[in-house]
């Protein structure tokens, strides 16, 4: 197994938190001149796509220091623990041949190959920091294009599999924990109203506006016809409004029902600390609770760097990467109780605004 | 309520708001995940492709030549196969690209590769408009200055191709 791929190798320094983002994405899809796209390619000509761009990637400066893996080398858990990660796609991970993927140590780039395109490029952080990550992401893309010459048209842009892809092939999204818009039935709102932006939400773990744990990945459709830095200032002025929207609603449940808020929050610090068996949307929704009196001041900081460290763990692949081995469901909810319980052993008693107690 | 694709049972409600113009579909299981509807990220545009004015025979019958993408493998699947279908389906794509995106035209990042060559073709066209113009103008001097250059940037491009 390559348990040592999943966690980051660099002690570097940790970026300041921002309670509502959890995190920035930026991916590039580019796909190499003269070689069909990876759902038309011949098992030859898949072959010959993946060497070349694992050979262009080792010259890469941003990658100087990073692990290449062939999917083949992987087992079925350890593709399922780097889709939990973040660090490879679900489609990636289904790949029945010539899929790989080059994962810098620090973890915060990941490039995979003969995915729907045959590169898709990606740079993670936490928190929210869009200049950044595509900074990072050009410069990484630059390096790659200096040892590979990309499908490109000087009306469309990169050319992808697919055309919702097609300009800057850029898609830039931010995971965020709106418990606030959702507990006040808020989310079907602001999901209408950015969608009008061409901006999409989704539920991270689940559907909708009902997602698990309240957390939304949110991004950017539209591809061509803006440049990139035009894309992401857009996304950047719709998430602080979304943040804002999210503040309000916050201080409003306070407002109206305080008493409830914190009767939730509490039930959830005793579920944490008492089950025996519990399913991972669950424990997604505790956590989310957990990650909220953070953010309130009803806990110490500390927890909610535990919460969202949590959020990954308890995940069914990362459970069976704790047992070892692959196991049931049922032996998974009783494993991932007691690695909950054992880590919020020691949470505090929830220290309330003199208001609400 | 039956599957937009086949006769199955829906259960799986899309509503795509592209543009400020809504689309909706119902859509079964499979062919939700047939078209990617169940991961957003890559979501088919296929789809969609129903809603357009129907096309002409000559237009339904399209092939790629260079990968053999068929204008139904399109509309089933929402995706190309490669560069040249790019060309191929440019009928049924423009209108389509119209409502996905912000524009049609590309407004970020160029390759360097893709603009040294387009400097190199724009230097060879310059070139060759002022080795015309030298002729006419029998400033023959000039004119033999400029084949030279012209034949020694054809060489350059083709040793890079």
């Amino acid at each position: 197994m390559f348990h040592d791929l999943f966690f980051s190798k660099s002690k570097g320094k940790v970026a300041k938190p921002c309670p509502i983002a959890l995190s920035t994405r930026v991916r590039l899809a580019r796909n190499i001149r003269a070689f069909p796209f990876p759902g038309r390619a011949e098992s030859g000509q898949k072959k010959a796509v993946l060497s070349k761009c694992l050979d262009a990637l080792e010259k890469v400066k941003d990658l100087k220091t990073s692990t290449s893996v062939e999917l083949d080398e992987l087992s079925e858990l350890d593709r399922q623990i780097l889709v939990e990660r973040h660090l490879i796609s679900l489609e990636l991970s289904q790949s029945d041949e010539s899929g790989g993927v080059v994962l810098s140590d620090d973890r915060s780039c990941s490039v995979m190959v003969n995915e729907e395109d045959h590169l898709r490029i990606q740079v993670l952080s936490n928190g929210l920091d869009f200049e950044k990550v595509w900074k990072l992401a050009d410069s990484l893309d630059s390096g790659i294009e200096s040892n590979l010459d990309y499908a490109f048209d000087q009306q469309l842009g990169f050319l992808t599999a697919c055309p919702t892809n097609l300009g800057t092939g850029m898609r830039a999204s931010v995971m965020m924990h709106l418990p606030g818009l959702v507990m006040s039935k808020n989310m079907d709102k602001v999901i209408n109203a950015v969608n009008h932006l061409g901006i999409a939400v989704r539920g991270l773990f689940g559907e909708g506006s009902d997602a698990s744990g309240s957390i939304f990945q949110i991004s950017n459709q539209q591809t061509l016809g803006e440049s990139e830095t035009a894309i992401l200032e857009r996304l950047q002025v719709t998430l602080d409004n979304i943040v804002h929207q999210e503040r309000m609603a916050r201080e409003k449940l306070m407002e109206d029902d305080g008493m409830r808020l914190v009767d939730k929050i509490s039930r959830a610090v005793g579920s944490l600390k008492t089950c025996y068996l519990i399913q991972s949307s669950e424990a997604m929704d505790h956590l989310s609770l957990i990650r909220l009196a953070a953010d309130f001041g009803f806990l110490p900081e500390k927890f909610r760097a535990l919460a969202d460290r949590m959020f990954i763990e308890v995940q069914p692949g990362h459970v069976q990467l704790s047992a070892g081995k692959p196991i049931e469901p049922g032996e998974r909810d009783q494993l991932r109780a007691e690695t909950l319980r054992k880590e919020f052993l020691r949470m505090p008693q929830l220290k309330l605004d003199p208001q609400v107690d | 309520m039956k599957c937009h694709h086949c006769d199955s049972q829906a259960t799986v409600h899309l509503t795509q708001i592209i543009n400020g113009q809504m689309h909706k579909m119902d859509l079964c299981e499979s062919c939700a995940q047939e078209k990617g509807v169940t991961n957003p990220d890559n979501l088919s545009i296929g789809s969609l492709l129903d809603d357009q004015p129907k096309l002409d025979s000559a237009t339904a019958s399209m092939t790629c030549e260079s990968c053999g993408t068929s204008h139904q493998d399109f509309k089933k699947g929402g995706r190309l196969g490669c560069e040249a279908c790019y060309h191929v389906f440019r009928p049924v794509l423009e209108p389509l690209l119209d409502g996905m995106h912000a524009g049609i035209n590309h407004l970020g990042k160029i390759p360097s590769r893709s603009v040294e060559k387009k400097t190199a073709v724009e230097n060879e066209d310059a070139l060759r408009k002022a080795l015309q113009k030298a002729v006419e103008e029998e400033n023959y001097e000039k004119a033999a200055e400029l084949r030279d250059r012209l034949k020694k940037l054809q060489a350059q491009s083709s040793a890079t191709a």
